[in-house]
């Protein structure tokens, strides 16, 4: 049955959505044990409704501000996240601050370029998961302090 | 012969999917409402890098049990060792209260495998 399901999931070709908008960086510090941390304001929009089948249990989704640093070939850092119960929540337009610190494992956030990329992951009633993403570039942290 | 043909199905699984536990019964409630108490996941562990919102099973150095929980937060380190958060959807904080006293991260030396379905 898992396998039918699976297989099924497969035929569905979704188009999901999604617009980021950072509105403010509240503040940006370097903590007293050393690491950067940013607190930011943010418009997160999406449409998400075609990934919804009679397989779909939820789609956790979560935003993760993504950079590089000399010491870190890769930084994920989930700044928000979000259970869709159900279709009719799919598309949705939120207003927040991030959810979850963002902080580093250093002090390399200053003047730093990020992306901000949204994941969905799709929890089906039986049969295997499936995610993706929609990366959005072009985001960066002030080159000093605040 | 019932019992050596599902030690013989474990083993392979074992094996096909390259985890010590290929089978799971998840056991809390941290996860819901995608995973319930009672749900079973399959898992797998391939050599691909972790990645924030894989849902991992580890276990905390000094306890018997594994945890189910999607990954929050990787840095990934130039030489590939890589520090992992995580958290239970259901959950108000992050795992490290769960962790062992002073750790702050799971590597992948924690991880038993990937939750696929």
């Amino acid at each position: 049955m898992c396998a039918i399901a699976s297989i099924s999931d497969n035929f569905s070709s979704p188009s999901p959505t999604s617009q980021v908008q950072v509105l403010n960086i509240n503040w940006f510090r370097n903590k007293p044990d050393g690491d950067d941390e940013v607190s930011m304001t943010m418009n997160i929009s999406a449409d998400l409704q075609s990934l919804f089948t009679w397989n779909t249990k939820q789609v956790f989704v979560f935003l993760a501000a993504e950079y590089e640093t000399p010491q870190n070939s890769l930084n994920q850092v989930s700044l928000w996240d979000g259970i869709i119960p159900a279709k009719e929540h799919a598309k949705f337009y939120i207003h927040t601050t991030n959810k979850y610190r963002f902080v580093d494992q250093g002090s390399n956030l200053r003047g730093r370029d990020f992306n901000l990329t949204l994941h969905w992951h799709v929890m089906p009633k039986t049969g295997k998961m499936f995610a993706d993403k929609i990366v959005m570039t072009g985001f960066y942290l002030p080159q000093s302090y605040r | 012969m019932i019992v050596t043909s599902a030690l013989i199905i474990w083993k392979g699984l074992m094996c096909i999917t390259g985890s010590e536990s290929p089978v799971v019964v998840v056991l809390s409630g941290s996860m819901e409402p995608g995973f319930k108490r009672g749900d079973i996941l399959f898992l797998h562990m391939s050599k691909e890098p972790i990645r924030a919102g894989e849902i991992v099973v580890f276990n905390v150095d000094g306890r018997e049990i594994p945890i189910v929980h999607r990954v929050i937060k990787v840095h990934e380190h130039e030489d590939g060792e890589v520090d992992v958060l995580t958290k239970g959807d259901n959950n108000f904080g992050d795992d490290r209260l769960l962790y062992a006293q002073g750790q702050m991260w799971l590597q992948r030396h924690h991880i038993m495998g990937r939750a696929v379905g």
